[in-house]
């Protein structure tokens, strides 16, 4: 009987070994150790022997049972193996066929910027304000201390709807209307972007439509150099750490003195080129001193207040900032320029 | 203004700084340089010749044979091919190895056989603007006055070494539109003496007041007028030094007359104007107010139709000038004249500024007088000219001038507290260094300790308050030297408000979806201004006062045609698939003359056109349908926390398809809508399949969205009923959910429609709609029999409310 087990034992790896499929394993299975197979008949025939190999037959058969269904088992995950070895080879891809694309849209190029210029002074403390594209002359022009037959209405070329409504030539009239809605206390830190229109036409550098932001800060003892050090971290958050600027006079008639504000040419850092015209500065922004009477009228003292302004143009700093040769663009929305700016 | 670095070294000392230097020096003060324009456009070795015999050319009719004698041991044969070219004339001599402006290099050559040694030049030639040559000279070969030394240098003689410093003044310089304000900054700017004429006069016994008598009628708008009396003048062309002077400044000579008003006006910034006494019609100026419509020929020979609030000059009779802005034909001065009036006058300037306008004549003259001249100069320049034109046209000055002044112009004192200065600076200047200043400025001043008192001279009408000579001070101290700081006032947190928040939030979800953004211009045409989608029958369009173009005349009503003419624009180009959004303004006015401010309303719009999504070696491509678009604007609602309270309506608006259009409705107010273009739109713009919507986008920002609020992570499972509904065809799958909703409970969690069929298997005018139901308590796992309950009484509301039955 030993010698029988041993010899179902070996045929039954062997089997085992050549199988080539989960069914034949199965197979293999059901006739070594089901309740019909060979090993179970060898047991049946123990009641023939003593009572001293009783045992260790019953042991041999036991171990006999245990090889096969190891041996078993481990040919399973093996052949298990294979087939999903085999299933995932059947399912491979090619890896470098282009993805679904996901829909994204962009932002304008000049949100883009109105909100990075919003997001640098946000994080200086300012808040924002916005105001009508329709305004009254007295906004526009008056409260600014531009009276109706001041010269210097003449830079401004309005478009006018009736003798006191126009379209704003400014953002500055934001500044007139926060000032009395802070009703003489200050601080005031205000920004305003906005469109503005003014009478041009439309060529590569000129638009009868274009964006400015303005800003305002009026408090006690707010100093010309203040207004120099705000407009520095403002240009080197917006165009880079090495950015320097220069202050050169200049006349609006709602600051004084006014200025207006150079920053080190963003194409050759200064050392002259096309684009700064060989100075190696260029003109990015106007600003000054809040002058007295434009803060009387907007109903501040101007013995214990005092303030600063500027105003730029949106346009202007996109242009420069991304290399745009020509203003009309922004309004054209053609697709092929708008979608140029997914990382601005 | 154009200024001549030549004549400005006349005024101050200048041999130790280049042109170039000057206008960075300028500029950065204040006075800003646009351009420094060499005359000199690379003319080399060009001197002065004299024709010592000229022949006809033997081999050519229009050519001359010259000898000159250019100032070397022997002449020089010419071949010239000007008609005036004569004996004994001074020319100007470009001899061989000459360079003339274009890089054009004189060599020997050979006219028609006849050697030739050089050019005899043209003032074009030698690269002069010939806009600014008198019209007798430019038509041939320049020749010079007899007095000119041979062999000399001919750039000098002709001013061409000069550079030519154009400024870009500021309006409220208007002190520097004259050299001798020019002269005052830079005498500032480099801490220099400046030399200013004085004039001298020699006067005869005759009296000014024995021709001439002077009534002013409009005195606030004419102040000061001054007349003086010249005779015995001889016109003609003035001296070359002087034609030179003002062609450097832009001004065409003319005649030695008119040239030294033009040189008064340019070196004084006072306009004069000149008349010819003989012709002038009277012995008396009156100065009024024109009336309306009166009429006057001016020197231009136009007629000029005039109006009530322009100020004219008469001779008592009629006009003889337009003030400030232009003369008259009859009295201008000319050949034959010989007795000069002289005018010197101060004219308001909005008075100037308005006649200018309306008669679209703009002078030398008039932009001075709009922008403020110096009344302390107005007599100094009359005599100035009388002087010139006494040594220059040979005249003699009748005793005394007829004058109305009824302006008393003194310096203005303007206090400064150094403390204040500093405090505005942010510097710390000494009393010393800020006195400095006023002195190279060449204000005069009091000192009290602290407070300075400055005496602005009137030809700074800028300076009036402190403020502005704090500007003086930092210019001409440096903004360079002004330190950089960080304002030491109270920090203030800054923020955007929370509707600025959503919006920007609107902004970045449009974004993600896949619409780019837009923006157009507010400007549009009166047929696109009329609206879309609504008949806007409340609304007039507000049109600007005096558009540029028809196309941009009329503020918009509506986003949407702005929108699309994006989509044709890229449509044009090939661009198929669209996607785009707009935030933007509409202008609305319920008056027909408008008065008041318009309520101007913040939109959002947007369109669609061509493949939404495509995967193409997949082989997939959805097309942009109306679903897409609602379901854009569902995911923004859903953003914004408003789901709950939006609704869509099916609706009939103009220029929309009839069928695939909805209101959309916010707590039941109508607040936009989404749709189809009407396909008869869209072959009249030739566009695809386009979809497109529009929003009141502050309505739906101030619109309470609800708070987020955490209900913690579901515990219990949830149950899912399936129900397939038999519905008429019209019916709204909105209205169905509704029902099922109101019917089922606290336990009803969603309602989600999974299943429209409407084929051939349905009976005629049915159509089949399948939800999917989930039920779910957040207390405890839910009993077959406690769905079982609320279920069914959703099917009974169902049936009871629409007649709707299960689908067998």
């Amino acid at each position: 009987m030993q010698e029988r087990l041993k010899e179902l034992q070996q045929e039954a790896l062997n089997q085992i070994e050549s199988a080539q499929s989960l069914k034949e394993l199965q197979d293999v299975k059901v006739s070594y150790l089901g309740k019909k197979g060979p090993i179970t008949e060898v047991l049946r025939g123990m009641g023939k022997l003593s009572a001293d190999e009783r045992p260790i037959i019953g042991q041999m058969a036991n171990d006999v049972r245990g090889a096969i269904s190891d041996k078993l088992e481990e040919k399973v995950a093996k052949l298990e193996e294979l087939e999903v070895e085999k299933r995932l080879a059947s399912e491979s891809i090619d890896v470098t066929l282009p993805g679904r694309p996901a829909n994204t849209g962009v932002r304008h190029p000049l949100t883009a910027v109105v909100e990075n210029i919003e997001d640098i002074f946000i994080g200086m403390g300012f808040g924002v304000s916005e105001g009508p594209e329709v305004e009254t002359d007295y906004y526009n022009f008056e409260a600014l201390n531009l009276p109706k037959d001041h010269p210097a209405r003449d830079m401004q070329d309005t478009f006018y709807i009736t003798e006191e409504l126009l379209l704003r030539t400014h953002t500055s009239p934001v500044q007139a209307r926060t000032m009395e809605k802070y009703a003489g206390k200050g601080p005031v830190k205000i920004i305003c972007p906005g469109k503005v229109f003014r009478r041009d036409d439309d060529d590569a550098t000129h638009s009868h439509q274009f964006m400015q932001v303005e800003g305002l800060y009026i408090d006690e003892n707010v100093r010309m150099s203040d207004l120099k050090g705000v407009l520095l971290e403002f240009a080197k958050k917006f165009f880079g750490p090495d950015q320097k600027i220069r202050l050169r006079p200049s006349f609006f008639p709602f600051t004084e003195p006014s200025v207006e504000v150079d920053i080190s040419c963003v194409m050759c850092k200064g050392d002259g080129c096309r684009i700064c015209k060989e100075t190696g500065w260029i003109e990015v922004l106007g600003a000054g001193m809040v002058h007295p009477r434009v803060l009387e009228m907007g109903g501040f003292d101007s013995k214990k207040y005092s303030g600063f302004a500027f105003g730029m143009g949106v346009e202007r700093l996109a242009m420069l900032k991304y290399g745009i040769d020509d203003i009309r663009h922004f309004y054209l929305n053609d697709k092929r320029f708008l979608e140029q700016f997914k990382r601005a | 203004m154009l200024v001549s670095f030549n004549w400005l070294k006349e005024y101050v000392q200048l041999s130790d700084i280049s042109a170039i230097e000057l206008a960075e020096r300028l500029t950065r003060s204040g006075v800003a340089v646009d351009i420094v324009h060499p005359l000199n456009k690379g003319v080399k070795n060009v001197v002065v010749g004299h024709v010592v015999k000229r022949e006809q050319h033997p081999d050519a009719d229009k050519l001359s044979l010259c000898q000159v004698d250019v100032g070397e041991e022997e002449l020089v044969q010419i071949v010239c091919g000007a008609k005036n070219v004569a004996e004994d004339q001074k020319v100007a001599v470009a001899k061989v190895g000459a360079v003339l402006p274009g890089n054009f290099k004189i060599k020997k050559a050979k006219l028609r056989g006849q050697a030739s040694h050089g050019m005899i030049c043209s003032l074009q030639e030698l690269g002069v603007d010939t806009k600014f040559v008198p019209k007798e000279v430019s038509e041939g070969i320049f020749v010079f006055p007899q007095d000119v030394e041979v062999g000399i240098d001919a750039l000098q003689y002709l001013n061409l070494d000069d550079e030519v410093l154009e400024l870009d003044l500021t309006p409220n310089r208007a002190d520097c539109l004259n050299m001798i304000g020019v002269a005052y900054e830079v005498g500032a700017i480099l801490s220099r003496e400046i030399d200013v004429p004085t004039p001298k006069l020699q006067k005869c016994d005759e009296k000014a007041a024995d021709f001439i008598e002077v009534r002013v009628d409009a005195i606030e708008d004419n102040p000061i007028y001054r007349a003086m009396v010249i005779k015995d003048v001889k016109v003609g062309p003035s001296p070359l030094w002087l034609q030179n002077r003002l062609m450097a400044a832009g001004i065409r000579p003319i005649s030695n007359v008119v040239d030294i008003t033009n040189y008064v006006l340019l070196e004084y910034g006072q306009p004069l104007h000149a008349f010819d006494y003989a012709r002038f019609g009277s012995k008396e100026i009156v100065v009024r107010k024109a009336t309306e419509g009166e009429e006057i020929v001016t020197l231009d020979d136009a007629t000029r139709k005039l109006a009530k609030e322009h100020l004219v000059i008469t001779n008592g009779k009629e006009p003889v000038a337009v003030a400030g802005v232009m003369g008259g034909a009859k009295s201008e001065v000319n050949d034959e004249t010989t007795t000069v009036l002289l005018e010197a006058a101060y004219f308001k300037g909005s008075t100037v500024r308005k006649a200018s306008k309306d008669l679209g004549l703009r002078s030398d003259s008039s932009v001075r007088f709009e922008k403020g001249i110096d009344p302390n100069r107005v007599a100094l320049a009359a005599e100035r000219a009388a002087q010139m034109i006494c040594e220059l046209a040979g005249g003699v000055i009748l005793e005394g001038c007829v004058e109305v002044n009824e302006l008393d112009a003194k310096p203005l004192p303007v206090d400064i507290s150094v403390s204040r200065l500093n405090d505005a600076l942010g510097t710390e200047l000494t009393a010393e260094v800020v006195g400095n200043i006023f002195k190279r400025l060449q204000f005069i001043y009091s000192q009290n300790e602290d407070i300075f008192t400055v005496y602005v001279p009137t030809r700074r009408p800028d300076i009036t308050i402190e403020a502005d000579l704090v500007e003086e001070v930092a210019r001409l101290y440096g903004y360079d030297h002004i330190p950089t700081t960080l304002p030491i006032g109270l920090t203030t947190a800054g923020a955007l408000t929370p509707s600025q928040t959503r919006r920007r939030n609107v902004r970045r979800y449009l974004e993600s979806v896949g619409l780019n953004q837009t923006i157009t211009y507010s400007l549009t045409s009166s047929s696109k201004a009329k609206g879309f989608g609504d008949t806007l029958e409340n609304v007039t369009p507000i049109r600007l006062a005096m558009p540029m173009s028809e196309d941009r005349s009329t503020l918009r009503t509506s986003l949407i045609p702005h929108v699309l003419d994006v989509v044709q624009y890229n449509h044009n180009r090939k661009i198929e698939d669209i996607a785009i959004y707009e935030v933007g303004s509409i202008f609305l006015t319920e008056e027909t003359e408008i008065t008041k401010q318009p309520t101007e309303k913040e939109i959002l719009a947007g369109a669609f056109t061509g493949t939404w999504q495509s995967h193409l070696w997949q082989g997939e491509k959805k097309k942009v349908d109306f679903f897409v678009a609602k379901g854009v604007l569902e995911g923004l609602f859903d953003q914004l926390g408003i789901t709950e309270k939006i609704r869509y309506a099916s609706v009939k608006k103009d220029s929309m398809h009839p069928g695939r259009t909805a209101a959309i409705l916010l707590d039941g107010e109508e607040i936009g809508f989404v749709g189809q273009i009407h396909p008869t739109l869209q072959k009249e713009l030739d566009l695809n399949e386009t979809y497109i919507f529009q929003l009141d986008l502050q309505v739906v920002l101030s619109s309470s969205g609800q708070e987020v609020f955490y209900e913690g992570v579901p515990k219990y499972p949830a149950i899912s009923r399936d129900i397939a509904l038999v519905v008429a065809q019209e019916t709204q799958a909105e209205d169905v959910k509704d029902v099922i909703k109101s019917n089922g409970g606290k336990l009803l969690k969603s309602v989600q429609l999974f299943d429209l069929y409407q084929g051939e298997k349905m009976e005629e005018g049915h159509k089949s709609l399948a939800f999917s139901l989930t039920y779910f308590d957040p207390e405890k796992t839910l009993t077959d029999e406690e769905v079982t309950n609320v279920h069914n009484k959703v099917l009974e509301g169902l049936k009871e409310k629409l007649g709707v039955t299960l689908r067998a």
